[in-house]
């Protein structure tokens, strides 16, 4: 029976106990009764305690089937073959159990191999229907014990609200579970990466070629993974999109608050904002495509010498990516500047620049550098366009019309092609994940904290 | 209406040079007349796109007397009063109809800047509204833009005047570099004043400034409004009849767009010509 069609009755149960709940309360009313609560939620109370711990038991099974079925069938081989075997070892032994026992035959499997996958088969099937009858068992025991609950000052309101807590708390932490997953599988990569390579040297060391082989004795010697070039290079491109995006997002903004008509801002604005919604893939492309061989040819024709994946270009798309991020904070936090400071300024002789500039521009300043710091930590993030539009060289260069390469780069090309996850190489993408994690971390929480100060001014 | 001829007096609006000499002659005719006409409004309307707010408003207000705005909400005083520095330009769908003349020159000649305008004519808020700045930078703000004094010296004398003028020196004269909005309600109600006073306007609007204070504060406030009216043309929408009885000479009566009664505050409140006027002063709407 597949999982699929076990919810499905598990549904209907639940949806059957919340009728049997409901007729069983309204029995109760006609009988002359008064009810603590209304018939529905006796309903609710039974299906909740009938869906909730066979779904729940569900997913348990699920999560823990697999383990316990290959410790069985472990169990089940010849010593000779387990004992003292590593860990590699055995899980290619059971690997190959399993495609024999899917019927995915390569070559000729040994006697014990074939024994072995039929008795994998079995223990699967045995697996899937205890599940089942367990499934159904736990829906049904719980639709038992909810109507046994039920009497006519039973609190079922009370205890609905009560699961349905249980069930919200439960969904947020398993959103910040999932991020302390994602931080612990980060951290415990780098630490092996750190266990090839010092950190200083990581964090100070100014050559960065990942590509060369080597050998375990030399690495301490060659210094080939400092990561400041590669830093560098993300913290100048970021530089050069915000030189582009701070300037054109924030007079934009101005404009469209102070400036635009009605019918102006409403057409301006979501046109801006589809910026943010075109796939950072296609931003790529115009950077490949037509900005990098524009500031090209530009270049050569005043006789300067432009690398084809210019910093210029990909840090130039990049701000224009960035754009509506900055005008939609510096619109939001101008439009939260109360009218009467704009009334204040007026009514002083104030034209409309000198308001902008001396007093809305200062009274928002705080929710457009929280903006601003959030668009930040998206550049410092961003991937695509600089897979596509950047170099691959770690240079340390201030000059824009050379190639310049990101931390985000360079994730991408050490884990791409083939890769063994015991070399430093392979291991350095988590290190400047990791680095890269934090910035971005650091300044996500030092743009909200800015952001909230500044709620907290005006309300 | 006046002892200057309208090309003068406009003049005086665009012109700094002019306008020093406008306020010698100010100077001389006040000597003269006593309380000449300052502002004179006539068949004012105002419409908020397609609603009237006010409809055909004629009123002379005097020079250096406080002249009190009062009626129900929504009766069109604070509209008016707007209309007196064109605060309602900066509301797109507001249209204003009608002339006011102030010393003779009519503000919405096509001649007129606004900005300039608004410097003559400062204006205090109901709420008081000063800026995220230092107390000093508060002050300093209108002289600044107006390049009426340099940083240094010059500026550290209007701060200081402006603030002894507006009673709130001896407070705040240890913590200028301080932030505005750290003050208290009143204390901010009168920075804001002494902010307008900084540009040195000839009329001070005031919209309800003591609605948002405590009493302590309010009597300050009012205090303040009687001294200054030695030097400035002042006029004050008021919701409280007490205030209105209390700080005005003259008084003006709103009553649904329609300007009423104008008359002496006394005379008003003890003996009104008109019965919605007395029904109002008397408690019975509004």
């Amino acid at each position: 029976m597949s999982v699929t069609l076990l919810f499905a009755i598990v549904l209907a149960l639940a949806f059957a106990g919340y009728l049997l709940g409901r007729a069983n309360a309204s029995g109760l009313k006609a009988a002359g009764n008064s009810l603590h609560s209304i018939p529905p939620y006796h309903g609710y109370f039974v299906a909740l305690w009938c869906g909730l711990p066979a779904f729940l038991l569900v997913l348990i099974w699920l999560a823990a089937q697999n383990t316990v079925v290959d410790r069985l069938l472990l169990a089940g081989l010849p010593s000779h073959l387990t004992e003292g075997a590593a860990p590699a070892r055995i899980s290619l032994m059971l690997g190959e159990i399993k495609n024999v026992a899917a019927g995915r035959i390569f070559g000729t499997p040994d006697q014990i191999t074939i024994d072995a996958a039929a008795r994998y088969r079995s223990l699967q099937n045995m697996a899937s229907l205890a599940m089942v009858v367990c499934t159904l068992a736990a829906a049904v025991a719980g639709i038992a014990f909810a109507r046994s609950r039920l009497s006519p000052d039973f609190r079922a309101r009370n205890r609905v609200d009560g699961i349905l807590r249980w069930l919200l708390i439960i969904c947020s932490i398993l959103a910040v579970l999932t991020t302390l997953g994602i931080i612990l599988s980060l951290v415990i990569e780098s630490l092996a990466f750190f266990s090839h390579v010092q950190v200083s040297e990581f964090l100070f060391g100014l050559s960065w070629s990942p590509q060369t082989p080597i050998r375990a004795d030399q690495i301490a010697s060659t210094g080939a993974f400092g990561a400041v070039p590669v830093f560098w290079g993300t913290i100048f491109i970021s530089v050069i999109a915000m030189l582009v995006a701070l300037p054109v997002g924030l007079f934009s903004a101005i404009y469209l608050v102070e400036y635009a008509d009605k019918r102006v801002r409403s057409v301006v604005k979501p046109l801006l904002e589809i910026l943010a919604g075109i796939p950072t893939i296609v931003y790529g492309f115009f950077a490949v495509l037509t900005v990098a061989p524009f500031i090209r040819d530009f270049g050569t024709s005043l006789g300067l010498s432009v690398a084809s994946n210019s910093a210029l270009a990909a840090g130039g798309v990049m701000g224009i990516m960035i754009i509506p991020f900055i005008s939609s904070f510096s619109d939001d936090a101008i439009t939260a500047v109360p009218q009467s400071m704009r009334d204040g300024a007026y009514a002083l002789g104030a034209t409309k620049a000198e308001t902008i500039r001396q007093v809305l521009l200062p009274a928002a300043l705080p929710g457009i550098v929280g903006g601003v710091l959030l668009a930040v930590s998206r550049a410092i993030g961003e991937t695509m366009i600089v897979v596509m539009a950047a170099g691959l060289t770690a240079t340390l260069t201030v000059n824009p019309l050379e190639g310049v390469t990101t931390v985000t780069v360079q994730i991408v090309t050490l884990l791409i092609g083939d890769t063994e996850f015991d070399s430093p190489k392979t291991l350095a993408a988590f290190g400047l994940g990791l680095v890269l994690f934090i910035s971005t971390l650091a300044l996500n929480i030092l743009a909200l904290q800015v952001v909230k100060r500044y709620r907290e001014r005006y309300e | 209406m006046t002892m200057l001829d309208t090309t003068e007096a406009s003049g005086m609006i665009m012109n700094k040079t002019a306008d020093e000499a406008g306020a010698l002659a100010k100077a001389v005719s006040t000597a003269k007349a006593g309380h000449e006409t300052k502002i004179a409004a006539s068949k004012v309307s105002v419409f908020y796109g397609d609603k009237q707010a006010l409809f055909d408003v004629s009123i002379d207000i005097p020079a250096r007397q406080v002249m009190a705005f009062i009626g129900p909400s929504g009766c069109g005083k604070s509209t008016f009063l707007r209309c007196i520095n064109r605060m309602n330009d900066t509301i797109d769908i507001c249209s204003v109809r009608g002339t006011i003349e102030i010393d003779g020159a009519n503000i919405y000649d096509p001649k007129i800047d606004p900005v300039l305008l608004r410097a003559r004519v400062g204006m205090v808020f109901q709420k008081p509204n000063p800026f995220p700045k230092s107390i000093y930078d508060n002050i300093a703000y209108g002289p600044r833009i107006h390049g009426v004094a340099k940083p240094g010296p010059a500026m550290d004398e209007i701060v200081e005047r402006s603030l002894q003028r507006a009673a709130l020196w001896n407070e705040v004269k240890d913590r200028l570099d301080q932030p505005g909005t750290g003050l208290s309600g009143g204390q901010q109600q009168r920075l804001c004043i002494a902010r307008a006073i900084a540009v040195d306007p000839d009329i001070i609007l005031m919209d309800e400034p003591c609605s948002a204070l405590d009493p302590i504060a309010t009597a300050k406030v009012e205090e303040l409004i009687d001294e200054l009216r030695e030097q400035y043309t002042i006029v004050i929408v008021t919701h409280s009849m007490q205030q209105a009885a209390r700080v005005s000479q003259k008084a003006a009566f709103f009553h649904l767009g329609n300007l009423i009664e104008v008359d002496e505050t006394d005379k008003m409140f003890t003996n009104p010509s008109d019965r919605r006027t007395q029904d109002y002063i008397t408690g019975r709407f509004g």
